[in-house]
């Protein structure tokens, strides 16, 4: 199906079961711990052995030797698979650096062995048997100091080019009210709880393996290219997914290693990257050093905005998208971006959760608010004056559905933004000193091409079937409520099979593009069955209503059972797009407010009160979607305050490489989060009138914390996370 | 982790005289750290010596109006004692404020004191770390350092202890009562268990080969306020940046000792001279001779500080 | 620079057995696996282990037993996907070995309920979307409830006011006790509605 029109009425808009808050359908097996992530597959394939990741403790340089022998000889192994016993491996289109090194070592833990054994203990044990004589080299790890020598990003992607829109240097030297400002974001850990883990069989030339990964699809292809195989001999299953967000979207080290493990063995091998490894091993979010400039008139217009930012990666890789959202978010005749991609060799970045906006928001977003304060303005007034409809690029291009500006009033009252006091420092509540903060949100909506098929069997039963993949976002219920809805029948009717190559390839889980796509492409499908179905049955499909486990055209009433009465039908198809995200702006709004205490004395801030107000479209699933978005603000809330990769600079590796170094918010630094969506349908996304919001509720968390700890002590920290080192000197006196 | 071959203590001499015979031979008792460290082949014993079965695990009240704990009795059960929760609030307070309810629950009194540094070098086998590998270096000083030691640190270490634990232990003046492998037994102070690193970080405590903590008394209970503050990032379940154990009495004079900033517990007697005038006089005092980085220099203002918060706390 | 040092080849699972000043000594023997037996119950059922001395309470349950449903998030205490409930008592099983719990009484998340007939803090859980991808989520529920017992036994937290009163439920005594086990998804607040409701109807 091509969806190149804007839609109109079609079946899902009855809501009888899309929109409705539903419980998961794999609920009661993941709360029972019967859903079965990758390392747990230990009946798809007979005899496993165990793998066991070694990494280069070196961050650039070579192995001039690599002795494996007493690991090879040790209790119970089975196989050591090096760079050399590995043979020509190429490297996947989406990976930057190679998934197993040797003799050049690009990066701090990057695989240089995998140890197969009898059991997992033999298997670390013999790792730890192997030595390894490395000739370091120095490297780039200080993205400080790699500023000066970064360029302009190659490729011809728009997305990567400066943009100039008016005469940006001449109207910020003249307005009269100015911010000229830098900030720094720090690189960022993924960190899922679920470790990247596969098990690996071969039959023959056909290889299959149960991972854990987020876009199916491109995991067999770059498999296929790393191996040099067909593709065909590949199938990767990854029915459950113990969360991604971005670090689980490309093959990686724990799916090569285990196929070669599995391929030296000679027999199924299973492994998951040790968590003190995942860190650098895999990827992360680059750290940014970005530079804001607003001019405004007094009245607070925006005359010119200009957004800069430097970040690293391997070479061969790409920039922190840090600029993107400043292209559109706020009007402004006089308009710059540009970013800044410094060759470095820590290990590779790439995309986590709304990657470039998630950084980007954090900065502009504190920029508005430094701005505001210097018009003397309220922070969600300055916002407004200078919210626009139309691409602020291009004044002819509308956004196909904005507003911003109800996101922030429903916010304000709700939250009771009046109560702040526009100077900072005033309010305190004993021992703490209270803050609010505002911040906006915004994300570009995707859309991406997405299969699917459903089949109606004899069984009454509603199958579907889609490489998609749910890495907690909802995914098996928002299709059930698709199909469900779409065929007219209950939801327990329906059963929702993802994550395997076998089905049709979906748009998989990223960049919030997921819900909206893979249900449009569940839409199409069941279109496509719809229409067998009433061909079936001898009615035109045009009118037919499909309701009550009935088809109903005219004044007849037929049950659907009817129609598989000799055999189950079958609707397959594809959703793809026209221009309408050409024609049209399609991006996702919100709003966060925050209230902050910070200790007087400690300066520890801890979060009181969140609320995020949302305008992303159709809600397929309010119970999830409001998970997906309550998820994220605690994600956002992490980068404010605590989250942050250390970077050695001398030895170029990440070095709070785990769970307890690099802190992410537990129970207690999360308070009760309220969130609000509007209540939309935007017919330019897709049949779903749907659009993303798993990453928009992280965009502008982190700004909006900080806005609050500056509205509750004065202290404006430019440089994430906001810790209390970084306050102190800049405190009250103690008490 | 290594192979190793492991038994269950009968008695807690034996199990003395047994991991002095074996060549590398450790007690295990709650393991939260002991099996953290075998995993990433820092500590990598090829004996295991299981002291739960020694009915170490009661908390008794002394001749001198004291208590007496046993060496097993776990972080939680300590915390909820009620004689702990009435007379040695510090106590208490530092306990439920390290690790988590899990970890707690398995964590034992003696493990507690015994454990090693969380420093991130020593931590990574692939770095140099004199702690770890006496001789190669510490890649802390030059390194990331945020949460490491600036007080009582030396050019080879400046890790820190990370218990809470032992931070109320030495404010209350506890002792540790060991066996050797000889069966003889001693009363060590708490101010003593604990080396300075000097030149030989690797020597964490004064134990001999062998010797078995078996309990860790309290003296007869001081009265006072109690105060145990912690500041760290995360709001539970992380290690301190800083943290003040605290005992005040009415009259403003006291005892005080810092978490987070040693590699033991720190505490100066002859600072608490000082605590009646004001925190900066008395954190000035413990601070004497403070070393530190460009990323833990930090530490000095927030002692001061939260020793001021807790100081005003205890007037109420 | 391009210094030339033997070096264990990595942090995470790599290392050189200690020796003094330096690192070029040959490494030991790997040494064979010591086997133990030990037995214990599972969820009311008795299991009899031959197992390798070095594997833990979690890879036991996991490898052979095949209860998966405990999970392995970070397999060193620091985040507690692994809790599971031993003799009453809610433990990171990742860091104790299999041969410490002879005649142990273990509940794991198996044990607490089914699909068919969920325990209702699985019901809870299920009912506010206390969790998203679900790894952290057994880890999660088995911490819940045990966690719900410490409060009745009395057992005070970091974020009891007064130590010499008993302790009173609240949201805030919820969120410190459940400390201890991190949910990425960020589902927290889903989390403590859910625990909340269990508390009071069990209250």
């Amino acid at each position: 199906m091509k969806f190149d029109t804007p839609a109109t009425t079609n079946p899902i808009d009855a809501m009888k079961v899309v929109g409705q808050p539903r419980d998961r359908l794999d609920g009661p097996l993941k709360v029972t711990g019967g859903a079965r992530y990758a390392y747990e597959q230990h009946d798809v394939a007979a005899n496993q052995a165990y793998g066991y990741v070694l990494g280069a403790g070196i961050a650039k340089g070579t192995i001039r030797q690599l002795d494996i022998e007493a690991a090879r000889n040790a209790p119970g192994v089975l196989a050591v698979v090096t760079a050399r016993e590995a043979g020509k491996l190429d490297k996947g289109k989406r990976n930057t650096a190679r998934l197993l090194a040797g003799p050049e070592i690009q990066h701090y833990h990057q695989a240089i062995a995998v140890v197969v054994a009898e059991t997992f203990e033999q298997a670390r044990a013999a790792a730890s048997l192997i030595r390894v004589d490395y000739a370091e080299e120095p490297g780039t790890f200080d993205l400080e100091a790699a500023r000066s020598k970064a360029s302009e990003p190659e490729g011809d992607d728009p997305s990567l080019k400066d943009s100039r829109i008016g005469d940006f240097p001449g109207a910020f030297a003249s307005a009269p009210v100015k911010l000229d400002e830098t900030y720094t974001t720090p690189d960022e850990s993924h960190a899922m709880m679920e470790p990247h883990a596969t098990v690996a069989a071969w039959e023959g030339e056909k290889l299959t393996v149960w991972t854990s990964n987020q876009m199916v699809a491109w995991t067999v292809v770059d498999m296929a290219k790393t191996l040099g195989i067909p593709k065909e001999n590949i199938r990767v299953v990854s029915p459950f997914i113990g969360g991604g967000f971005g670090g689980k979207l490309f093959l990686r080290a724990d799916v090569l290693l285990a196929a070669l493990g599995a391929r030296a063995a000679r027999r199924p091998v299973k492994l998951a990257l040790q968590r003190p490894l995942i860190m650098n091993n895999t990827t992360h979010r680059p750290a940014t050093i970005q530079r804001v400039r607003i001019g405004a008139t007094r009245d607070g217009k925006i005359t010119a905005i200009g957004h800069e930012s430097w970040s690293g990666d391997q070479k061969g890789g790409g920039p922190e998208l840090a600029v993107s959202q400043t292209r559109l978010l706020y009007a402004g005749a006089n308009r710059m971006t540009a970013m800044r991609l410094a060759a470095m060799d820590l290990p590779e970045g790439n995309a986590m959760r709304a990657p470039g906006e998630a950084p980007g928001l954090m900065v502009l977003e504190m920029a508005m608010d430094e701005m505001a304060e210097k018009l003397g303005m309220d922070p969600i007034a300055f916002r407004l004056l200078n919210d626009t409809q139309v691409d602020p690029e291009k004044p002819k291009r509308p956004f196909s559905m904005r507003r911003l500006d109800e996101c922030f009033k429903v916010g304000a009252e709700r939250f009771g933004w009046s109560r702040r006091s526009p100077r900072p420092g005033q309010n305190r509540d004993g021992k703490w000193l209270v803050g609010l903060g505002v911040a906006a949100a915004f994300r570009n909506n995707l859309v991406m091409k997405s299969g699917a098929r459903v089949r109606l069997g004899s069984d009454g039963i509603l199958t579907v079937e889609t490489d998609m993949t749910d890495i907690g976002t909802g995914s098996y219920t928002i299709i059930g409520q698709t199909a469900a809805e779409m065929l007219g029948v209950e939801l327990d009717k329906v059963v929702v099979k993802l994550g395997d190559s076998s089905f049709p390839a979906s748009a998989g889980s990223g960049g919030q593009w997921g819900g909206n796509s893979s249900t449009a492409g569940v839409y199409a499908a069941c279109v496509k069955l719809r229409e067998a179905i009433a061909q079936k049955l001898g009615i035109n499909s045009s009118e037919a209503v499909f309701a009550g486990g009935e088809v109903r055209s005219g004044n007849r009433s037929i049950p659907l059972s009817k129609a598989i009465e000799q055999a189950p039908l079958i609707g397959e198809d594809t959703i793809e797009y026209g221009d309408l995200d050409e024609t049209h702006q399609q991006s996702t709004f919100g709003a966060h407010f925050v209230e902050v205490a910070v200790d007087a004395a400690t300066a520890e801030t801890r979060i009181r009160r969140m609320l995020a107000v949302c305008s992303a479209g159709r809600i397929l699933n309010p119970k999830t979607a409001r998970s997906q978005v309550i998820g994220a603000m605690t994600m956002g809330a992490g980068a404010a305050l605590m989250e942050e990769l250390a970077v050695d600079t001398r030895r170029g590796f990440f070095v709070n490489h785990d769970l307890a170094g690099y802190e992410v918010p537990v129970h207690a630094d999360i308070p009760h989060q309220e969130v609000v969506f509007l209540e939309e349908t935007d017919p330019m996304s897709s049949p779903m009138k749907a659009k993303g919001v798993g990453e928009l509720g992280i965009c502008g968390v982190g700004a909006a914390v900080a806005n609050a700890i500056y509205n509750a002590t004065g202290i404006r920290v430019r440089d994430y996370p906001v810790t209390l080192d970084k306050m102190l000197d800049r405190m009250p006196d103690a008490a | 982790m290594r192979a190793f071959t492991y038994e269950r203590a009968g008695s807690s001499q034996a199990a003395a005289a047994a991991a002095a015979a074996a060549p590398s031979a450790k007690f295990i008792a709650g393991g939260t750290n002991l099996l953290d460290l075998m995993k990433l082949q820092i500590e990598v014993p090829t004996h295991l010596i299981d002291v739960n079965p020694l009915k170490l695990d009661r908390i008794e009240p002394t001749q001198e109006g004291g208590l007496r704990i046993g060496a097993l009795v776990r972080n939680t059960a300590l915390a909820s004692d009620e004689r702990v929760r009435r007379d040695y609030g510090v106590l208490s307070r530092a306990l439920l404020s390290g690790a988590s309810g899990q970890l707690r629950n398995r964590a034992t009194t003696a493990g507690n004191l015994l454990q090693r540094t969380r420093c991130p070098y020593f931590y990574d086998t692939a770095q140099p770390c004199n702690k770890r590998q006496p001789g190669s270096g510490c890649s802390a000083i030059d390194g990331f350092s945020r949460q490491l030691g600036v007080v009582g640190v030396s050019e080879a270490c400046i890790a820190t202890h990370p218990s809470d634990m032992a931070v109320a232990m030495r404010v209350l003046d506890a002792k540790v009562e060991t066996v050797k492998p000889d069966g003889a037994t001693r009363t060590i102070p708490a101010e003593e268990l604990h080396r300075l690193p000097e030149a030989s970080p690797h020597l964490e405590t004064v134990l001999e080969r062998g010797e078995l903590i078996t309990a860790v008394t309290l003296p007869k209970p001081v009265g006072g306020t109690h105060i145990y503050r912690k500041v760290r990032d995360r709001a539970s379940y992380a290690f301190a940046l800083v943290s003040v154990a605290a005992i005040v009495q009415r009259d403003g004079s006291g005892r005080v000792a810092l978490g987070g900033v040693a590699p033991k517990p720190w505490r100066i007697e002859q600072a608490e001279a000082e605590l009646p005038r004001g925190a900066k006089a008395a954190a000035a005092a413990l601070l004497d001779g403070a070393r530190t980085t460009k990323d833990n220099a930090f530490k000095l203002p927030l002692v001061e500080r939260t020793l001021g918060a807790v100081l005003s706390e205890a007037r109420g | 620079m391009n210094r030339r040092d033997l070096m264990a080849a990595a942090g995470a699972c790599a290392a050189l057995p200690l020796t003094q000043g330096g690192a070029r000594s040959q490494p030991a023997p790997a040494g064979k696996p010591v086997k133990a037996e030990v037995s214990f119950t599972v969820n009311g059922r008795k299991h009899a282990l031959d197992v390798d001395t070095r594997t833990t309470l979690l890879d036991a349950l996991r490898e052979h037993l095949h209860m998966t449903g405990t999970k392995k998030g970070c397999d060193h205490g620091q985040c507690g996907a692994c809790t599971v409930i031993v003799d009453g008592q809610r433990i990171n099983s990742c860091l104790s070995l299999a041969v410490m719990h002879p005649d142990a009484e273990i509940t794991t998340i198996e044990g607490l309920g089914t699909v068919e007939n969920l325990h209702p803090m699985q019901a809870a859980f299920v009912k506010h979307d206390g969790f998203q991808c679900g790894y952290c989520t057994p880890g999660q529920i088995c911490s819940s409830v045990a966690m719900l017992d410490e409060i009745e036994a009395g057992i005070p937290s970091h974020v009891t006011s007064d130590l010499t009163v008993s302790v009173t439920l609240s949201e805030s005594e919820i969120r410190e006790r459940m400390s201890g086990n991190i949910c990425r998804c960020g589902a927290y607040s889903n989390i403590v509605e859910a625990i909340t409701e269990v508390a009071r109807t069990r209250a």
